[in-house]
């Protein structure tokens, strides 16, 4: 399309104030970890590099955060999984109830995370009687992150040529190796975007997290609340927000890359 | 036939006394109190507020768990809580040998059957805690012992020295002269803060013959709630943790409220604020350990509760936190300074506070040609009031 | 699977595998049925069964003196909803922001994606996607609180604003707004970028070759295309607001919300029930509004 230069300047102008926006916050996070008052006051009175110390010599929070990564990448697999099969089927199928079916995969994300963690958490503690566990986290991350997948794999298939599908089975190959050689290429960014949304929903969660978190699971949300309420440790948590976003880079990067070398 | 019918009964009676059986194995300890100690479980299950149980792993420095740990063979898992309610909600899933709660969330736990009495025999340290913390509402009912005391404080009246004038020494400061501070004033964001409004209501409304601000009927309930909505009017915001009390009165977005006696202290040097416990006396917290009346390690439970009441781990845990430690031989362990300036075993100024109690059906005061409101009542009202 | 006789179709059949492989071939159905298994199981026994069993809750109540759960089934948790004046007065004061908070997402998401998709190269896209989605790993609490030192009397806000004449919006209502509307953008932002990768580039082409100037071709041709994926990003907004209970708690000054009053009962109060009986607005507010954009197509764009 010709977009005239005004409209392209307009825009431009527009997406680099609000991107400005979005970023101004997170600067005063990463000013605020070197700020030497416990309090964060503003302007910071001073400079220390305590916090980033502190930080990396807390056990608690190495433990958290390697819960938060293990719960992710748990609801991520499962997550993968059903929400592969279930855009599989609903892709290459019509049947009776299809709807529905959309309609319950997306209810984890459309209703309000308190709503389902409230739902949740009275299931597994009265209705079956379990102890809330990280198994539990696990389940309710899962459910939620279902969706991500589901809706990425999906738009995919729906673009991606099903003749090829066709020709595998004409040339003999089973509905499995037709999977593995022809669909699953096909739909391997989508997955990749599908299940890195699917780890970041999971990891910052925590709604659904404080319903159904048993009594030794602390992830690094969690921790992170916990935190605000300890005297004179609030700047220790912009360390961690500062550098989970910048370790997030990482995996972006090549994600990124990937889907759109894929996508071409 | 017969011998059938004989046959079927015989069983619908065996498995009849196999299910009370199961039943009262489950709950037999309720009510009950341990003679002696056995061996220890090697495990502890804790629940606390934050700052309660430190192992070291949020400070190194911090640390008055690991001390324990080696000393009983007690592994300690510890798991804080946000707010005596949520303690509550936690407690019950039984996942918790013992817990130090606040007082309005004791009688509810003790009500609830969720703790059990505690023999303090089996607590040396209990008898080195000042004597105007035991036996009292909060944490003894019907002369059984259900807690040991962690530490208390009052909810002190923090104010903005530059924009306060003159110096308040009533609480009238955020209640009837709330209106000169308009949408500056803070308040702790509990329905348990419905008590400081009666407090106050007990000093300068006698007619309404409020005699323990947790002990309210319909009437002095409403008196309160109305106090409170004329307050929400000039509230700029209600706190409920630290960092949100400290940052809003060095922002000045707060100039006059509650607070508690650590925050004071966190604030920072160029912050112009005083904190007093003014004329009517103040609503406070006394916390207790208390034990799960289906502990798995009670022995462990017994350990904890000792422990935490001796001299060097209750300075230890106590100054952490900021309060006032239970007891006087804490003070040589604690930094200097700290004991004077919580005002610990100060029995005048003790006196002043009115501790957490969980307002119940059953008035507090001894009156009884009346009902009470219960908590459940008391959340409604601060829900309303909140709007 | 089942029997050997049935694989007699397959004449090459010699591992199981390859029989099982050609036995689901040739039965679409049992194909279709092995795939959705797993997925349904978990989606309605997980979750469906949970969330029918908290509305069942709604109609029990509680024993005041112990706060147990009791199973006496009565309408006095719902009846309330309607009749005290408390709920629907949140009710409305949270759908508000709710509103608010998306429309102005939709609002700043739309010139981005558009940005991103259609006028940025390949480079630049590829910065502004990944700067899009950098501030998610940022913790939530983290940013809420940021949003508290930039809101506050003394914050970065005050400081910009002042040489204007103008204030902080402080701890208010608008705050929490602006904070919420922060939270949820990139949420917004994705599904509208996706959805504008779709709309093919000779259309557009088209619509200018005919004379349409640029925003005539964003409103005729352009937005038309991609409304399902605005209201999927609608969905995520509104209904993350419509839930939340913490951003409020530290920007909102002295109000609350639906989600405040739905953690109070269940945290504070320990009425299962009544916390239940409230979940019930924001479900029926999230199902009418998933009814009326259901023919959209939106729900498959989330």
């Amino acid at each position: 399309m010709r977009i005239s230069r005004s409209a392209a300047l307009v825009l431009g102008v527009i997406s680099s104030a609000v991107m400005a926006a979005v970023y101004l916050p997170l600067v005063i996070v990463l000013i605020n970890s070197f700020n030497n008052s416990m309090n964060m006051d503003w302007p910071p009175p001073g400079f220390t590099l305590d916090w980033w110390v502190k930080a990396f010599g807390s056990g608690g929070l190495m433990a958290a955060l390697g819960t938060s990564v293990l719960i992710a990448i748990c609801a991520s697999v499962v997550a993968l999984i059903l929400g592969t099969l279930l855009a599989l089927a609903l892709s290459r199928y019509k049947f009776f109830g299809q709807e529905s079916i959309g309609l319950m995969v997306i209810l984890p994300i459309a209703l309000p995370g308190i709503v389902t963690g409230l739902a949740l958490n009275n299931a597994f503690r009265t209705v079956l009687g379990m102890q809330l566990s990280m198994a539990t986290v696990i389940i309710a991350h899962a459910t939620f992150c279902i969706v991500t997948v589901y809706n990425n794999v999906l738009a995919r298939l729906s673009r991606a040529n099903r003749n090829l599908e066709d020709a595998s089975a004409d040339l003999g190959a089973g509905v499995f190796t037709t999977f593995r050689l022809i669909t699953l290429p096909q739909i391997g960014s989508a997955l990749v975007a599908g299940g890195l949304l699917a780890f970041a929903l999971s990891f910052d969660e925590i709604i659904v997290t404080t319903f159904t978190a048993g009594s030794g699971v602390e992830t690094l949300p969690i921790w992170i609340l916990n935190n605000m309420f300890r005297p004179g440790k609030a700047p220790v948590v912009d360390v961690v927000a500062v550098t989970t976003v910048l370790i997030s880079v990482v995996p972006l990067y090549f994600a990124q890359r990937f889907t759109r070398e894929t996508a071409k | 036939m017969k011998l059938k019918k004989v046959k079927a009964l015989a069983v619908v009676a065996a498995l009849s006394i196999a299910l009370t059986g199961c039943a009262a194995g489950a709950s037999n300890t309720a009510g009950t109190m341990l003679d002696k100690l056995g061996a220890n479980e090697k495990s502890l299950t804790l629940l606390g507020w934050p700052g309660y149980a430190e192992d070291g792993s949020n400070d190194p420095k911090v640390d008055w768990v690991t001390p324990f740990e080696k000393e009983t063979g007690c592994q300690v898992t510890f798991k804080p809580y946000g707010t005596s309610d949520e303690a509550l909600s936690l407690f019950k899933t039984g996942q918790y040998d013992a817990i130090a709660a606040s007082g309005d969330a004791t009688l509810r736990l003790i009500a609830g059957g969720s703790v059990q009495p505690l023999n303090t025999k089996l607590i040396p340290s209990y008898t080195g805690v000042y004597s105007f913390l035991k036996n009292r509402n909060w944490n003894t009912v019907d002369g059984k012992t259900y807690g040991v005391p962690h530490g208390y404080g009052a909810n002190l009246l923090m104010y903005n020295t530059k924009v306060v004038t003159p110096a308040p020494t009533s609480w009238s400061v955020v209640f009837d002269g709330a209106s000169k501070y308009k949408g500056k004033v803070t308040a702790y964001d509990s329905p348990i803060y419905i008590a400081d409004a009666a407090l106050y209501l007990m000093k300068h409304q006698p007619a309404l013959g409020i005699k323990n601000p947790y002990a309210l009927d319909d009437k002095q309930l409403a008196a309160a709630v109305t106090l409170l909505k004329a307050q929400r009017a000039n509230v700029g915001e209600y706190w409920s943790d630290y960092l949100k009390s400290i940052q809003s009165f060095e922002t000045g977005n707060s100039v006059v409220g509650t607070t508690w006696q650590v925050i004071k202290n966190s604030m920072s040097a160029k912050a112009t604020v005083d904190a007093i416990l003014p004329t009517e006396g103040a609503t406070g917290w006394s916390d207790s350990w208390m034990i799960a009346s289906n502990a798995k390690h009670v022995n462990c439970a017994y350990q904890w509760l000792s422990y935490i009441d001796t001299p060097k781990a209750n300075a230890a845990a106590t100054e952490y936190f900021g309060e006032a430690p239970v007891t006087s031989d804490a003070c040589q362990y604690a930094s200097a300074g700290f004991c004077d300036t919580y005002h610990a075993g100060d029995a005048n100024y003790a006196a002043q506070i009115w501790y957490w109690t969980t307002p119940i059906s059953k008035c507090l005061d001894g009156r009884t040609d009346v009902k009470c409101t219960d908590y459940s009542a008391w959340t409604k009202a601060w829900q309303d009031i909140k709007g | 699977m089942t029997s050997n006789s049935s694989v007699a179709g397959a004449a090459i059949a010699v591992t199981p595998a390859r029989r099982v492989s050609s036995y689901l071939y040739n039965h679409a159905k049992l194909r279709l049925r092995l795939l959705i298994a797993a997925p349904v199981f978990w989606l309605g026994l997980v979750y469906i069964a949970s969330l029918l069993m908290l509305l069942i809750t709604a109609f029990w109540s509680i024993d005041e003196f112990t706060g147990n759960t009791k199973v006496i089934w009565n309408f006095d948790n719902v009846t309330s909803l309607f009749t005290d004046a408390l709920y629907s007065t949140v009710t409305l004061r949270t759908i508000g922001i709710a509103l608010g908070v998306t429309v102005v997402d939709i609002l700043l998401a739309l010139p981005i994606a558009f940005f991103m998709s259609k006028v940025a190269g390949p480079k630049v896209r590829n910065i502004l996607a990944i700067s899009v989605l950098l501030p998610l790993w940022a913790s939530y609490l983290v940013k809420a609180y940021a949003w508290r030192s930039v809101l506050s009397n003394k914050g970065v806000l005050q400081w910009i604003l002042e040489p204007l004449g103008l204030n902080t919006p402080g701890y208010s209502l608008f705050g929490a707004a602006i904070t919420l509307g922060y939270m949820w953008l990139p949420y917004v932002i994705l599904p509208i970028f996706g959805g504008l990768e779709k709309v093919p580039g000779n259309l557009l082409e088209a619509s200018s070759d005919l004379g349409a100037k640029t925003f005539t071709t964003i409103r005729r041709v352009i937005l038309p295309i991609i409304l399902p994926s605005i209201i999927a990003g609608s969905i995520f907004a509104f209904s993350l607001t419509l839930g939340d209970y913490i951003t409020i708690n530290i920007v909102g000054g002295a109000n609350q919300m639906l989600g405040n009053l739905i953690y109070t009962n269940v945290g504070t109060a320990n009425n299962l029930p009544m916390a239940a009986a409230l979940a019930l607005i924001p479900i029926a507010i999230m199902f009418v509004y998933l009814g009326s954009v259901r023919r959209t197509g939106a729900l498959n764009n989330l």
